[in-house]
């Protein structure tokens, strides 16, 4: 895993089946990963913003994501909560595809 | 007293338990098993899974509109029919099990279709979920907000004593709210009651534990609009001089009940409290197709409860995948009925007897979660 200017990498670009999400974990965080049917690249925290469940597990469908535990749901795109019992927007961070790879960029 | 775990295989799990008396538990959500279950750390905690390859869940996980359309246009035709049959029997004796049909018709597939549409997953598209599930919860007289928390409550602590406010029957049970509920005589008033006290701005301590605040208002003016639809209701009972329109609506929410509380009462009773693994908690039973039709597969309850985000139609197909990590389903209905009597009664004397069923011996142990008889005994 390389970090280059407060970019880190995540998992190779084909890691990740169209149109689903993985757990990416770094240091003491957790991320998910998401990969649309357009092959784009998104990042959000990796557990729910209703309990502590990661959303690895969950459901992609089009730009939602479908938490495993609830089925409440997310815009992961944009991180807007878009079904209860899910009520808190989830953090978005942005990411970038090069050489085969993912990387997110953390603050 | 003896220790009673029935066909609990103790040799492959190594647990002893020891003989001390249970200690009578009090189930509200605002007494003190709720902090004692969070001390416990099986409040919020993270439950048993089978694990199963995620090529498969997502197939399993994926949603359809067609069975959800095809299965709701014919619940809509079952309960016309069986209401035009009950409206030309009024006033004669065939007018009984006329309406015992609609009632059933009207009551069961409610109760189900509440349920599925309140998880989403029941048809693809989102607003069908929603304009079903708000149909389904005025139909089986469950608020839609105040209870959509409470189901999101029972899957996060699947029959946590002090956390879970679904939590169907206490040890010892209570047989005369059973009774009652074969007629929704004890939860109907409970509910309605619970709908007058929002109408005026009031949520009462025990819904407060899992309703957020940002909620409520949403919960005030559904029960509102409830009562309106009461109100209606029994004006035209009064404008006909008949009881006959509260046949149609509201009152079949009592008398065709029956058959959901045959169908509830398989869902955890005589299972395990305070454990981290709906394969001690939750019994899967198996029934008929039309039974099953009626209750939307929730027959199927391990399987629902462990993935919540598979859809009713792909439960028998998640089901053979997760057999060889579960006890064996109960064969028929008959079958989990002698086994939840049993176990009633024999909580009636006993309040720590429960059911543990072997596990296969392709099965991962099961997670006892950290008290690990999940009563109210120690263990040594
Ligand atoms: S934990 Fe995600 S919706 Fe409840």
């Amino acid at each position: 895993m390389s970090e280059l200017e407060g970019w880190v990498e995540a998992c190779g670009v084909d890691d990740i089946d169209e149109e689903d999400v993985i757990r990416f974990n770094y240091g003491d965080r957790s991320f998910a990963i998401y990969r649309t049917e357009d092959s784009e690249y998104y990042a959000t925290d990796g557990f729910c913003t209703h309990e502590r469940v990661h959303l690895a597990e969950g459901l992609v469908m089009g730009h939602i994501i479908e938490c495993p535990k609830h089925n409440g749901r997310f815009d992961y795109t944009t991180g807007k909560a878009m079904k209860k019992p899910v009520c808190i927007d989830i953090k978005t961070y942005p990411v970038k595809t090069k050489a085969g790879k993912v990387f997110i960029q953390m603050d | 007293m003896a220790p009673i775990i029935e066909g609990r295989s103790n040799e492959r799990e190594g647990i002893v338990i020891s003989e001390t008396a249970y200690v009578k538990r009090n189930y509200s959500l605002t007494g003190p098993e709720n902090q004692r279950a969070q001390d416990r750390g099986i409040a919020s905690a993270e439950w048993y899974a089978t694990p199963i390859p995620r090529k498969r869940m997502k197939e399993l996980m994926q949603r359809r509109n067609l069975p959800a359309i095809r299965d709701t246009l014919l619940w809509f035709a079952l309960m016309i029919g069986s209401g035009i049959l009950a409206y030309y029997a009024w006033g004669t004796w065939w007018a009984i099990p006329a309406f015992l049909l609609y009632g059933i018709l009207y009551s069961s597939p409610a109760d189900s279709r509440w349920h599925e549409c309140g998880h989403g997953t029941a048809f693809k598209t989102s607003w069908m979920n929603e304009v079903v599930y708000q149909m389904a919860s005025f139909m089986s007289l469950r608020p839609a907000t105040p209870w959509r928390w409470s189901h999101a409550r029972h899957h996060t602590d699947t029959i946590i004593v002090g956390r879970d406010p679904e939590i169907a029957q206490p040890r010892p049970p209570i047989w005369r709210i059973i009774l009652m509920d074969f007629l929704r005589l004890y939860a109907g008033p409970r509910d309605i009651k619970r709908m007058f006290l929002h109408s005026f701005g009031i949520i009462d301590k025990e819904e407060k534990d899992y309703i957020p605040p940002s909620e409520f208002r949403k919960t005030f003016w559904e029960s509102r609009f409830y009562l309106l639809i009461f109100a209606g209701v029994v004006f035209a009972c009064i404008y006909t001089v008949s009881i006959l329109p509260a046949m149609f609506v509201i009152l079949p929410s009592f008398y065709g009940a029956f058959l959901l509380l045959v169908f509830g009462m398989t869902q955890h009773l005589g299972l395990k409290e305070d454990v981290l693994d709906h394969r001690l908690n939750t019994r899967t039973v198996y029934m008929n197709p039309i039974f099953r039709y009626l209750y939307w597969n929730m027959n199927y309850h391990v399987e629902h409860h462990m993935f919540p985000m598979v859809p009713y139609h792909a439960l028998p197909a998640l089901h053979e995948e997760m057999k060889r990590d579960c006890p064996p389903a109960r064969r028929s209905l008959w079958e989990a009925y002698k086994e939840v009597i049993s176990a009633l009664l024999k909580q009636g004397k006993d309040p720590s007897y429960t059911i543990v069923k072997p596990l296969p011996a392709t099965a991962q142990p099961y997670n006892y979660g950290p008290t690990i008889t999940g009563d109210n005994r120690r263990v040594q």
